[in-house]
């Protein structure tokens, strides 16, 4: 379940090992990295790199970004390797149990489990992900020229944002899906036109403070223009809690797409994912055949989660406070 | 006081005024004609009805006089007319909107109740085997679309052990929830799963956040023990946040409850919309989505002077 429209939790500030004061043999491991040539001698090192070093301490992160990548591999490398029948409707291999030549048993059209799961996931990730880029992309469109703008325009277009966001996300979703035919690239932008709002207000938070700092001031003394400030000065900083957030983005992109599957108005047969993939097993439900319901269902609970430890490892390497120095 | 009130109150005005428009405007939208919805294609042969229907609805006057009668006739509690089922949209929230809320309220309440001490044990016993464990529960649990615990629990709890039926209490009326009441279950364990997982991360780290405040140490410091730091200082001031989560969260409580009656074919407000979807009733989704973003925006607007009633200093900001 997705909670769209709620603020990201803070990170943990009880956590003296997160902030880096508990850190008392911190000054030797520079050194030692120093000395073994990690670590450029006298010259601090990048922001960037600093996060990272937090980002891989958080295990769950690392772990989110493994099974990813995995997941990434599995439906678009693994049918490579892993072929089967997805096309031909055969009834004499209908619903079969796991066995040594279906792993995962059959559904009710004879099709592979195992090799169904794989392109269904194709398009479980590939509509989550589109949708989230270009939901964030909107988002901080919106959001930056709201911040920068201030005054009338930022109340008018925040005010729209509040208003829309007061409908929620997957009621909003319904009602555009039930008045056009659903295929891949309608559902990315439905997706993506309901969920771009909570970006927005972030970036407008970035960016309200953001406008003020003096090189921004500087650039607008030199002559530079609104949307220089935007493009070059404001959404360039305030990167780090637009990745944070498309992260979670992508989470609450695929809950979105397989609900909507799961109700029947997502993708449309011959397509499916692994929404489609559910709601067609809880027809037989009572039959017992679980390899119809748990292993897509095991699919996407670790896909979302793994987003999400993502998700919660960058906000805390984007984190200034939590690096160390 | 006063001032932030009468700000805020004409603020959710403006942004109720901009949902109706919203909603209008998705109701210009759908493809087709209103006539041809309503009466089917046979009607193109008849240009003399068609001109009929949307001469008696006010179809071919402008855009913006037909927002204005739409906005009059929702001030006067007309939502539309479900030409699908026959019925007025009001009368059909009559029948299911009690049973979604009491569907949400149950399962809210009871999130609550337990949410809150998980939260401050996970907080208190940071880092320890309990905090993992809860901390693995409600990311399993948020990470599960809803539609799937409710799978999930169907078939453990009603196929593998017959133990609770599958489907909500059937049936016309609120009295059914009372006389049916083993079908509750199911439904309302759904719903509290999940907005468990969301309200116990949230009380854990605003208990974390205020457990380093000064008048933690300034308490401990005059002498004050654990539990009384703890029960008196900490978790009064670790609530706060909690007044805002519950009006933020209810659009997500309520897509979890269309979910969850959807599954379990609860004859709610949620069913009734996810059926509306399926018939292209489109009266009856815009005027159940104007009725869902009024509750949510008066939600938000009672949790914002909840804060700045609980917590003086929102009130200065």
């Amino acid at each position: 379940m997705s909670f769209p429209g709620l603020p990201p939790e803070p990170p943990d500030p009880a956590n003296p090992a997160a902030i880096g004061l508990a850190t008392v043999t911190q000054p030797q491991d520079t050194a030692a990295a120093v000395a073994s040539g990690m670590l450029p001698a006298g010259k601090p090192r990048s922001t960037f790199r600093r996060g990272l070093e937090v980002f891989v301490e958080n295990k769950l992160a690392v772990a989110g970004v493994g099974i990813f990548v995995f997941m990434l591999l599995f439906c678009f490398v693994g049918p490579l390797i892993y072929r089967t029948n997805q096309l031909r409707v055969n009834f004499a291999f209908q619903e079969l149990p796991p066995s040594a030549g279906h792993p995962l048993g059959t559904d009710a059209n004879g099709f592979d489990v195992l090799g169904r799961l794989m392109i269904a996931g194709q398009v479980s990730l590939e509509v989550g992900i589109a949708a989230a880029l270009l939901a964030t992309i909107v988002g901080v469109f919106w959001g930056a020229v709201a911040g920068y703008a201030g005054g009338f325009v930022d109340g008018i277009m925040m005010r729209l944002v509040d208003s829309m966001l007061s409908i929620p996300t997957l009621l909003f979703a319904l009602v555009v899906v039930s008045m056009v035919t659903p295929s891949k690239p309608i559902l990315i932008l439905v997706i993506a036109l309901t969920s771009w709002l909570t970006t927005s207000r972030l970036v407008r938070g970035e960016a309200l403070s953001l406008r003020t700092r003096d090189y921004v001031q500087a650039m607008r003394v030199m002559g530079g223009g609104g949307s220089r400030a935007v493009l070059r000065h404001i959404a360039p900083n305030a990167i780090g809690t637009i990745m944070v957030n498309a992260t979670f983005q992508v989470a609450d992109a695929i809950a979105l797409i397989v609900t909507l599957s799961y109700l029947g108005v997502g993708i449309r047969p011959p397509q499916t994912d692994w929404g489609g993939m559910l709601s067609d097993g809880v027809q037989y439900v009572s039959d017992g055949y679980w390899w119809l319901i748990l292993p897509a269902g095991f699919c996407i609970v670790i896909v979302i989660a793994a987003a999400i430890f993502i998700g919660e490892g960058l906000r805390d390497a984007v984190e200034v406070r939590l690096q160390r120095r | 006081m006063a001032v932030f009130l009468i700000r805020r109150v004409l603020q959710s005005l403006v942004v109720i005024l901009l949902v109706t428009l919203i909603t209008f405007a998705l109701l210009r939208l759908i493809p087709g004609n209103p006539a041809i919805a309503v009466m089917g294609p046979s009607a193109y042969r008849n240009p003399a009805a068609i001109a009929q229907f949307n001469r008696v609805y006010g179809f071919n006057r402008p855009w913006y006089v037909q927002y204005w009668i739409w906005l009059d006739h929702l001030l006067h509690l007309n939502l539309g007319y479900s030409w699908k089922l026959n019925q007025s949209v009001v009368s059909l929230l009559g029948g299911h909107l009690p049973k979604t809320v009491f569907l949400v309220g149950i399962s809210v309440i009871l999130a609550l109740i337990i949410a809150v001490p998980i939260g401050v044990l996970q907080a208190v016993r940071r880092n320890k085997i309990v905090d993992h464990f809860f901390n693995g529960f409600s990311t399993i649990f948020y990470a599960m679309p809803a539609f799937l615990l409710g799978i999930l629990l169907i078939l453990v709890f009603a196929i593998k052990f017959p133990i609770f039926p599958p489907e909500g209490p059937q049936g016309e009326g609120v009295s059914v929830l009372f006389t049916n009441f083993n079908a509750l279950v199911l439904p309302i364990a759904s719903l509290t799963l999940v907005t468990i997982a969301l309200f116990s991360r949230y009380m854990r780290s605003s208990v974390l956040d205020n457990l380093t405040e000064d008048y933690v140490r300034t308490a401990k410091a005059k002498g004050a023990g654990e539990r009384r730091i703890l029960l008196r200082h900490v978790l009064r001031n670790s609530l706060i946040p909690i007044a805002t989560l519950l009006g933020l969260s209810l659009p997500a409580v309520i897509a979890g409850a269309l979910i969850t009656e959807s599954v379990f074919n609860y004859p709610g407000m949620g069913y009734l919309f996810y059926q509306s979807v399926l018939n292209q009733d489109y009266p009856v989704l815009l005027g159940l989505t104007i009725v869902v973003a009024l509750a949510t925006v008066v939600g938000s607007l009672l949790a914002d002077i909840a804060y700045a009633v609980l917590d003086p200093r929102v009130r200065y900001a």
